[in-house]
C-alpha cells in the first residue's frame, strides 16, 4: 500500500491503461501541455505524445461526439471535461449519441468510451462552477455511472471504466483530488462497477453517502457513535448505475432506518430516487420514513457563509438520522 | 462537361438511383398506409448527390449521415428490404425496429447512421476520421449533411477540429435549399455554404449535386486530399427535394413553377438521356434498370411486410454490452416485480395492452404502490432534509387509480399522433 492524492490515483489508473492498451488515448481541454486544469493528467503528456494525450479547442458537444466516433470506430477515448458544469454543452452528444447508439443501432455500434468530468461546491466558484450533476446522468440508460470517494476506489473504478465496452460518466469532485488514501501498490485490480462498500458497521440507521458526501457519512456517523450512541452503518454507493441496490437493502433490513445524503438538488435528485427503490422493496422493514439530506435547491451562492450553508454537513446528517430514531432512543 | 465513364459503371449509377428513388416513392406510399410510423423525410431528387457521393467511396470508406438517408444505406449497398423493414419496425430492419426511418445502420457497409439530431453527426465523423488516422488506417470518413445543419454549433467545432488535426474526412452538405420550410437566404447569412468554413481553414468547392457525374469528380478530389493529404474539404452540392420536408409539409414555402424547374433537372432522367444518346446504354438497358428497382421494392415490401415485430421480453437487449461477469447491469431497479418488456408476455392483458400502448409505468395488478405525496421542498437557503419542515410526509390515500394514471385516452392520443406528424 501507499499514501497517494486522489488526482495521482486517477493519473496512475490512466498511464497504466494506456501503457497496457494502446487504443486507449485521453482528450480534452488543456489536458496535454497544461497538464490538465486540476492537474490530473500532469505528466501524461510527456510519456505519452500529443498522438495519445490531445489537447482539444474549447468544444464541448465535438470534444464529447468525436469520442463517440472514435470509439465507434475501434478506439477507447478517455474524455476530460473540464468541469460536470460545462459537460451541459454536451448532453447532446451524451445524451442523445453516447447513450442511445448502442441501442438505436440494436448493437451494431459501441461506445466504449469514459467521460470524466470534476464537480462539486465548497471552492466559491457560485452558480456556474459549482454542479453536482450525478442525478442527471444516473437517469440516463445506455450510460454507466461511476462516483468515487477515495483514491483507491478511484483508481479501481477508473480502470473499469476504461475496459468497459459502455460510455462511463466518471464523476470526480474537486474537493476531494488533493484527499490522500491508501491505494493497493502495482497495477492493481480494476473494482467492478455496481459494488458498494460498507465503510462502517452499524445496527441503528444505514447511511448512504457518494462522492464527498461518503466523508460527511462517516464524520457523522463517528459524531452519532460518541454523542448520541448510536451506530449507523455507512454505505458508500461507489457506482449508481449499476447501483449496487442488494447491499443498501441488505444493511436497511438490518437497521430499519435510512438516511442518504448528496451534494445535488433534492427534487428528482440521487436521494428522490434510492428512498424510491428502498421505498418499494423494503416498506416493512422500515420503522420510519427515509431521510434524504441534500444540497440547497438553489444555484450555488459565492459568498462562503451562503455556500456552506447549501452544502450538506456532517450536522445535518446527524440531525436526520436522529430523526428516524426518534421514539426508539 | 466531364466524359462518362465505361457502360457497366453508367448502369450501375442509373440502376441505383433508380432503386433509391422507387425505394422512396414506396415508402412514402407506405406511410400513407401507416405501416411506418413516425416521421418519413424522402431524398426524392437527391439521388444523384448520394450516389455519386458512394460510387467513388472504397469499402473501407465510413459514411455518416442525417435522418434523410434511407438511399444512403441503400447507396452503401444496404439490401433495400432491410431498409423497408425498419421503416416497418421490424426484426429485420437494419436496427431490428430500434431506430426506424431516421436512425438507419448498417455496420457491414460501414455505413454509420442515420441520425436525428441535426448537425448531430458532424462530430462523430471527425471521431471516426480521427480512428482511422489513430490506427494508421488510409480510410476516409465521409460526413453528409443539410444546408440547415451549417449553421448549428457543431459545424464551427467540427470544422475546425478536423483542420486543426488534419483529419481525413470529406464534409459534404446537401444543400437543398431549404432547411425545413426556411429557405437558405433566410437560414444562412452566408449563402454560398462552400465558403463557410474558409475561416476555419478548410477549403469549399461548388458542385452541381443532380449531375451524377459531377458528384462523382468533386468527391473523388475530395477523398483524394483527405486521403493523400490528411485535408479535409467542403463540398457543397445543389439538389433538391421534390417532396416535402416530411410526409405531411403543406409546402407553403415554395412555388410549384420552383420544383417544375428543378425537376427539369431531374437526376435519373437526364442521365439516363445522356448515356443513351452517347451510345453507352441502350433504351432496353434503362428501361431494364427501372423494372429492376420495381421489382427490388416490391421484394423489400413483402419481406418488411412478413418480418414479425420484435418481441417485447427484447426490450432491454442491447441498451449495454455486458462485457464485465463480475458486474451487474440491471436496468431497472424499481421492482423485482416484473416492468414493460420484461416478462409481458405472461402478465394480465390489462398490464399489457398499457405497456402496449406506451404506458409510462405499466404497473402490476396488485402491490404496493408508487406514493405521489412525498415532495420535499427546499426551505431557506439551507442544505436540508428533505421533508423536513413540519409537513407531514404522509402518504395520502392515492386517489388516482395507477392504472388509469398510466393509461393514455386512447382515442385521443391517436389523434393527436397523427396531426403532431410533421413537427420536425
Ligand atoms: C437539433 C435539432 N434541431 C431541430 C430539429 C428539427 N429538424 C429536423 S430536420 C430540420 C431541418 C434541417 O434542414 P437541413 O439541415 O437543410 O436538412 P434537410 O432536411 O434539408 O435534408 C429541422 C429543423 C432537429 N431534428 N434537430
Ligand atoms: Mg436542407
Amino acid at each position: 500500500m501507499a499514501e497517494m492524492r486522489m488526482r495521482e490515483a486517477l493519473r496512475d489508473a490512466m498511464a497504466e491503461e494506456m501503457r497496457r492498451d494502446e487504443a486507449v488515448f485521453v482528450m480534452g481541454e488543456d489536458v496535454g501541455v497544461f497538464q490538465g486544469a486540476f492537474k490530473v493528467t500532469e505528466g501524461l503528456l510527456d510519456e505519452f505524445g500529443e498522438r495519445r494525450v490531445r489537447d482539444t479547442p474549447i468544444s464541448e458537444n465535438t470534444i464529447v461526439g468525436a469520442g463517440v466516433g472514435a470509439a465507434m470506430g475501434g478506439l477507447r477515448p478517455i474524455v476530460e471535461l473540464m468541469t460536470v458544469n460545462f459537460s451541459l454543452l454536451a448532453l447532446d452528444q451524451i445524451v442523445n449519441h453516447a447513450a442511445a447508439i448502442p441501442y438505436m443501432f440494436n448493437g451494431q455500434a459501441q461506445v466504449p468510451m469514459v467521460i470524466r468530468m470534476p464537480g462539486g461546491g465548497g471552492h466559491q466558484l457560485g452558480p456556474t462552477h459549482s454542479h453536482s450533476f450525478e442525478a442527471l446522468y444516473l437517469q440516463v440508460p445506455g450510460l454507466l455511472v461511476a462516483c468515487p470517494s477515495t483514491p483507491a476506489d478511484a483508481k479501481a473504478l477508473l480502470k473499469a471504466a476504461i475496459r468497459d465496452d459502455n460510455p462511463v460518466i466518471f464523476i470526480e469532485h474537486e474537493s476531494l483530488y488533493g484527499a490522500k488514501g491508501e491505494v493497493p501498490d502495482g497495477e492493481g485490480e480494476p473494482l467492478h462497477f455496481g459494488e458498494a462498500a460498507v465503510r462502517r458497521e452499524g445496527s441503528d440507521v444505514t447511511i448512504i453517502g457518494l462522492l464527498k458526501m461518503a466523508q460527511v457519512a462517516e464524520e457523522a456517523a463517528q459524531k452519532l457513535a460518541e454523542e448520541h450512541g448510536v451506530q449507523a452503518e455507512v454505505i458508500d454507493p461507489r457506482t449508481l448505475r449499476p447501483l449496487d441496490l442488494d447491499t443498501i437493502l441488505a444493511s436497511v433490513r438490518k437497521t430499519n432506518r435510512a438516511v442518504i445524503v448528496e451534494e445535488g438538488w433534492p427534487h428528482g435528485g440521487v436521494g428522490a430516487n434510492l428512498s424510491t427503490l428502498i421505498t418499494e422493496q423494503a416498506f416493512d422493514d422500515l420503522d420510519a420514513p427515509v431521510q434524504r439530506v441534500t444540497g440547497a435547491d438553489v444555484h450555488m451562492p459565492y459568498s462562503k457563509r451562503l455556500e456552506q450553508a447549501a452544502i450538506p454537513h456532517s450536522e445535518h446528517v446527524v440531525s436526520a438520522a436522529l430523526a428516524t430514531l426518534e421514539g426508539s432512543l | 462537361m466531364a466524359d462518362l465513364p465505361d457502360a457497366s459503371t453508367c448502369y450501375e449509377l442509373l440502376a441505383r438511383m433508380a432503386l433509391i428513388r422507387r425505394f422512396e416513392e414506396e415508402a412514402g406510399r407506405q406511410y400513407q398506409r401507416a405501416k411506418a410510423g413516425g416521421f418519413l423525410h424522402l431524398a426524392i431528387g437527391e439521388e444523384a448527390t448520394i450516389v455519386g457521393t458512394t460510387s467513388v467511396m472504397r469499402e473501407e470508406d465510413f459514411l455518416i449521415g442525417t435522418y434523410r438517408t434511407h438511399g444512403h444505406a441503400i447507396a452503401r449497398g444496404t439490401e433495400p428490404k432491410r431498409v423497408m423493414a425498419e421503416l416497418f419496425g421490424r426484426v429485420d430492419g437494419t436496427s431490428g425496429g430500434r431506430g426506424g426511418s431516421m436512425h438507419i445502420f448498417d455496420a457491414e457497409k460501414r455505413f454509420m447512421g442515420g441520425y436525428g439530431i441535426v448537425g448531430g453527426n458532424l462530430p462523430i465523423a471527425a471521431g471516426l476520421a480521427l480512428a482511422s488516422q489513430y490506427k494508421g488506417e488510409d480510410a476516409v470518413t465521409v460526413c453528409m449533411f443539410g444546408d440547415g445543419a451549417s449553421n448549428t454549433g457543431n459545424f464551427g467545432e467540427t470544422m475546425n477540429l478536423a483542420a486543426l488535426w488534419t483529419l481525413p474526412v470529406l464534409f459534404l452538405v446537401e444543400n437543398n435549399l431549404y432547411g425545413m420550410g426556411t429557405s437558405i437566404e433566410r437560414h444562412s447569412a452566408q449563402t454560398d455554404l462552400s465558403k463557410k468554413a474558409e475561416g476555419y481553414g478548410i477549403p469549399g468547392r461548388r458542385i452541381d449535386g443532380m449531375d451524377v457525374i459531377a458528384v462523382r469528380e468533386g468527391v473523388a478530389e475530395g477523398l483524394r486530399l483527405a486521403r493523400e493529404e490528411e485535408r479535409p474539404t467542403l463540398l457543397e452540392a445543389f439538389t433538391y427535394r421534390y417532396r416535402g420536408h416530411s410526409a405531411a409539409d403543406p409546402e407553403v414555402y415554395r412555388e410549384r413553377e420552383e420544383v417544375d424547374e428543378w425537376r427539369q433537372k431531374d437526376p435519373i432522367e437526364t442521365f439516363a438521356k445522356r448515356c443513351v444518346e452517347a451510345g453507352v446504354l441502350g433504351e432496353r438497358e434503362v428501361k431494364q434498370a427501372r423494372e429492376a428497382a420495381d421489382e427490388a421494392v416490391e421484394a423489400a415490401v413483402e419481406f418488411a411486410d412478413d418480418s414479425p415485430e420484435p418481441a417485447l421480453d427484447t426490450m432491454y437487449e442491447n441498451l449495454y454490452a455486458v462485457t464485465d461477469p463480475g458486474g451487474w447491469y440491471a436496468v431497472d431497479e424499481r421492482s423485482p416485480e416484473p416492468h414493460r418488456g420484461e416478462q409481458e408476455e405472461q402478465m394480465p392483458a390489462a398490464a399489457r395492452e398499457l405497456a402496449e400502448a406506451g404506458a409510462a409505468y405499466a404497473g402490476r395488478e396488485e402491490g404496493p404502490r408508487p406514493n405521489p405525496a412525498i415532495q420535499g421542498d427546499a426551505q431557506e437557503g439551507s442544505a436540508h432534509r428533505v421533508g423536513d419542515h413540519g409537513e407531514p410526509v404522509n402518504a395520502e390515500e392515492g386517489e388516482r387509480d395507477e392504472a388509469d394514471a398510466a393509461k393514455p385516452d386512447d382515442e385521443a392520443e391517436a389523434d393527436e399522433v397523427a396531426e403532431a406528424e410533421d413537427a420536425t
